[in-house]
């Protein structure tokens, strides 16, 4: 017998494209390095603007901007100050000339020159910085350190942490709001930290593309067939998963195709990370019941070529900056800041010393970035020495898990020692 | 301890147990699927038959990997002349000659992105029309597992030497396939390994030669990673040929994985083949790609997979690393054929296609447009999104990823892209209704059934009485086929092989 089949024989090819561009997912960045002093507390200029923080009855968003590939901290937040910096990247580091001064109570610190849209925002007030943040015995594989940023559990196994926020939500353990609404994220993959027991995100791409092409004539017939199947998917083998999650999608196609035609209220930057925060303000405009979105941004895994003021990182750096800068012009335009708590995390931070390809490696600790009216603006934490080293890399001085709580506790109002599994001390980064 | 199961799942399956859901299923996993008639004659073959025509790439002729027509010159580095000459203009601010030379790259870039545009629809025309599928399946195996994507290294003629490689080595010997992954120059470019010298090792290529191509993590040190990048330093390309740079490989001795001696990238290989963890790690992997999908994070499976999996490590170190044995064990075993294992899988987007293609007899239509749905469901050849590869299973599936599989699949069987509007075609549906009996034809739910059983493995009484009545309505035997099975390709079940 043959297993040959000649798929020419049975038809014409026809040249014409199955979608309409998908987008593509780049990259940019966020860690902030921040200074050796610890200076939680201390806040910068007051807040401008007249955006009011949403109270405990109105709907409350959490933004999650995931920097892909471990951003290099320590030249977004640069110790421009400090001598063991510059020695340690003779190619690549910020001079104090070709970067922006953070503030003026930091002497020493800056912003990547290209962030000077995130600078605006941390002169409004709208932006808080924490310093040093990675977790004990920290590791440097992508896959294996993304793991632990996304379920919370140093082992890398087990839900998400947002996914099991949801759980809490509709198992009755939290106090806060409904969470019935499933998470948003743009992109192709379910991020894992949207991944709870019961709970999945929805994710699409191209939102035009997000509903099912067969013939209205059929349309019915299609829809049995998937509730059919969904009705009886109780269990967790792969076909319920499988009818689940088609039924999810059937039911958001027409809510979310109808929320993203919406014509934004500014201009967005092209970039990926530009469209995809664009489509989230217009779903939050919409009034989409969801609480927490999910935007991804990659290609910060800068082993060569990294550059420094200018060059691939810079890139980066902007995209990111950009990105954020028009979606909280947005989100004032809408009146709708107040409600919006954006938070920025990648899975590592690099090296302190670059490499022999003008870039540097797999390091640990990195500066993080929660943006929003309700934020205490400023830095908080201590930065991790730059003397004091493990296997040359910084040690980091705050938990990831001590941020994700104040996420969970100050702003979603949920319980954070439930979904997060133990007790963590509060930062104090949500203003009450 | 892994506890003796009650039967031995290892064992050959029966010969009479072997009909045709057992030959549906091995074709849709050692292939990618067959039209009833070929599900038939395998299942008359018997099991062993059958898996041996299956394992027999060598004595089954197909067209050879070098037709696609590509160059190799394409991408063409800087002569050191032209080095010289470029450093100079930068030095003297030369900015006519500085554009020359950037209007060039940028030339070549473009006419290097056609070209693996163009390797994307060759090697997808290869999966949907070759006679050993095998052979195409694990080279796309390969592909997931030495992950190496065009995006960072940006040389098409590279990517394709490298799926030369694993068509080569395809179901040869991991070992080979080891020492020859470290003279990659895709695999060079993409971990850095290029810029490799002995006073500054990078460690990109040692860490993940042992945490994803061979050992998986927890089997090796921080300290191995760091010796093994030494072993590594030099191991680097010009043009499209592998060059060891002896004054930049570091000779010094080392100790890698309880060896100690000057050991070289060849040594580092075999100081790796020598643990059990590595046999272990590509058997295990092996099985999720073939049989059913694991936990995440290498935790442990069910007893009786875990006894698989240490069966098929034993093979695999008995036949020094041939993989053919140990594929052929776990093809015919019991175990491959359980409940749990069969229609329990989530198809790959590359394989929903050719799948959907070569067991529904559906017009392949446009390959451009095949490669572009292909990677918006989460798989575009030559640009796995990390080092890691596709992580596969549930990942592949999100609400998105399911509208572009089932719009595929509409796409198939009626030439209609999301975005038309358009009237719909249908396809030749002699190829799937063979084996139904012509007087059974008339019979809306006989056929129902059979299109069911074919495209998911089995038939539910409520699913056979709705496409009954859209049977019942159509116009013609064509149109009431192609329209069932847009709707069973519809069906979540229909994700599954």
């Amino acid at each position: 017998m043959s297993l040959h089949l000649n798929p020419s024989d049975a038809n014409a090819y026809t040249r014409r494209r199955f979608l309409h561009g998908t987008l593509a997912f780049a990259s940019a960045s966020a860690f902030v390095p921040a200074f050796l002093q610890d200076v939680t507390g201390l806040l910068p200029q007051a807040r401008a603007g007249t955006s009011s923080v949403a109270g405990a009855d109105e709907g409350r968003v959490l933004v999650v901007i995931q920097l892909s590939g471990g951003n290099d901290g320590l030249n977004m937040l640069a110790p421009v100050g400090l001598d063991e910096y510059r020695r340690a990247r003779p190619g690549i580091s910020l001079t104090e000339r070709d970067s922006i001064a953070l503030d003026g109570r930091f002497p020493g610190l800056s912003l990547h020159p290209s962030m000077d849209a995130v600078k605006e925002l941390y002169d409004q007030g709208l932006c808080s910085i924490v310093q040093g943040v990675g977790y004990p015995n920290p590791n440097r594989s992508h896959f294996k350190s993304m793991d632990i940023w996304q379920t919370a559990d140093l082992s890398g196994t087990g839900t998400g942490w947002l996914g099991r926020y949801f759980d809490s939500e509709c198992c009755g353990f939290g106090g806060g709001e409904s969470g019935s609404a499933p998470s948003i994220a743009i992109g192709g993959d379910a991020p894992s930290a949207l991944e709870g027991r019961s709970s999945r995100p929805i994710v699409f791409e191209d939102p035009d593309l997000f509903r099912w092409s067969g013939a209205a004539s059929l349309e019915s017939a299609a829809q049995d067939l998937v509730e059919h199947a969904a009705t009886e998917a109780i269990g967790d083998s792969p076909a319920d998963f499988l009818a689940r999650t088609a039924l999810d999608a059937r039911v958001n196609s027409e809510t979310i195709r109808r929320a993203v035609s919406l014509e934004p209220l500014v201009r967005y930057p092209g970039s990926s990370l530009g469209q995809q925060l664009q489509m989230i303000a217009s779903m939050i405009r919409a009034g989409l019941p969801t609480r927490v979105y999910y935007a991804v941004h990659g290609g910060f895994d800068t082993h060569a070529g990294q550059g420094g003021a200018r060059g691939r990182h810079s890139q980066l750096l902007r995209q990111l900056s950009d990105a954020i800068g028009a979606f909280y012009n947005d989100l004032g335009k809408q009146r709708n800041d107040g409600r919006v708590l954006t938070m920025t995390f990648s899975e590592f931070g690099r090296r302190l010393g670059q490499n022999g390809s003008g870039g540097t490696d797999h390091g640990t600790a990195a500066p993080l970035m929660l943006f929003g009216p309700m934020v205490k603006p400023g830095l908080t934490g201590r930065h991790p020495s730059l003397r004091q080293l493990q296997d040359g890399d910084l040690i980091h001085t705050v938990d990831f898990r001590n941020v994700y709580n104040d996420v969970l506790t100050g702003w979603l109002q949920a319980d954070g020692q439930a979904v997060l599994g133990a007790r963590y001390r509060q930062l104090g980064l949500i203003r009450t | 301890m892994v506890v003796q199961p009650q039967y031995a799942p290892l064992d050959t399956i029966a010969g009479d147990r072997f009909g045709m859901p057992e030959a549906r299923h091995l074709l849709l996993r050692a292939g990618f699927g067959g039209t009833p008639a070929q599900v038939r004659a395998m299942a008359e073959m018997g099991p062993e038959a059958a898996v041996d025509l299956l394992l027999d790439t060598e004595g089954t002729p197909f067209r050879d990997d070098t037709d696609g027509g590509f160059s190799g010159e394409v991408i063409v580095p800087l002569t050191p002349a032209q080095r010289s000459a470029y450093r100079r203009a930068q030095q003297t601010g030369d900015e006519d000659t500085l554009a020359r030379f950037r209007g060039e790259r940028q030339r070549q870039q473009r006419a290097d992105r056609e070209q693996i545009r163009g390797m994307q629809r060759w090697w997808l025309e290869r999966i949907i029309e070759t006679p050993k599928p095998l052979e195409e399946k694990m080279t796309l195996f390969w592909h997931g597992h030495f992950a190496t994507s065009y995006r960072t290294i940006e040389n098409s003629y590279h990517m394709l030497m490298q799926n030369r490689l694993f068509r080569r080595h395809a179901l040869g010997n991991v070992g080979d396939l080891l020492f020859s992954i470290i003279r990659d120059p895709a695999m060079l470019a993409y971990l850095d390994n290029n810029d490799s010298r002995r006073d500054a090792p990078n460690e990109n290529l040692a860490r993940e030669l042992m945490e994803l191509f061979s050992l998986g993590a927890g089997n090796y040190s921080e300290r191995d990673i760091k010796e093994g990048a030494r072993a590594l330093t030099g191991y680097t390309f010009e043009g499209n040929e592998f060059v060891l740079d002896r004054r930049n490989h570091d000779s010094g001795t080392k100790a890698i994985l309880g060896q100690r001696g000057a050991i070289d990238g060849d040594g580092f290989v075999r100081a790796i083949l020598a643990q059990r963890a590595c046999a272990g790690f590509i058997a295990r992997k092996l099985y999720g790609f073939f049989a059913t999908d694991l936990p995440q994070g290498g935790a442990e499976a069910s007893r009786e997979t875990e006894h698989v999996i240490s069966g098929l490590t034993d093979d695999l170190i008995g036949a020094r690393y041939e993989i053919k044995p140990m594929l052929r064990r776990l093809l015919l075993s019991r175990h491959f054929y359980t409940y749990d294992v069969m229609n329990a899988r989530i198809r790959s987007p590359i394989e929903l296609i050719a799948q959907t293609i070569r067991s529904l007899g559906a017009p392949a239509r446009s390959l451009s447009v095949l490669a572009d749905a292909s990677a918006s469901m989460g798989q575009n050849l030559f640009f796995p999104p990390n080092v890691a590869g596709w992580p596969g299973g549930r990942t592949w599936i999100s609400s998105s990823t399911l509208f572009v599989r089932q719009n595929l699949c509409v796409y198939l069987l009626t030439g209609r892209l999301p975005s038309d509007e358009g009237p719909s075609d249908s396809i030749d549906v002699e190829i799937v209704l063979d084996g139904l009996a012509p007087s059974r034809r008339d019979v809306p739910e006989a056929v129902a059934e059979h299109l069911l059983r074919h495209a998911t493995g089995f038939a539910i009484d409520e699913d056979v009485a709705i496409l009954s009545e859209i049977l019942k309505d159509a116009s013609s035997i064509r149109e009431g086929v192609t329209k069932a099975l847009v709707l069973v390709t519809s069906m979540p079940k229909y994700q599954l092989c």
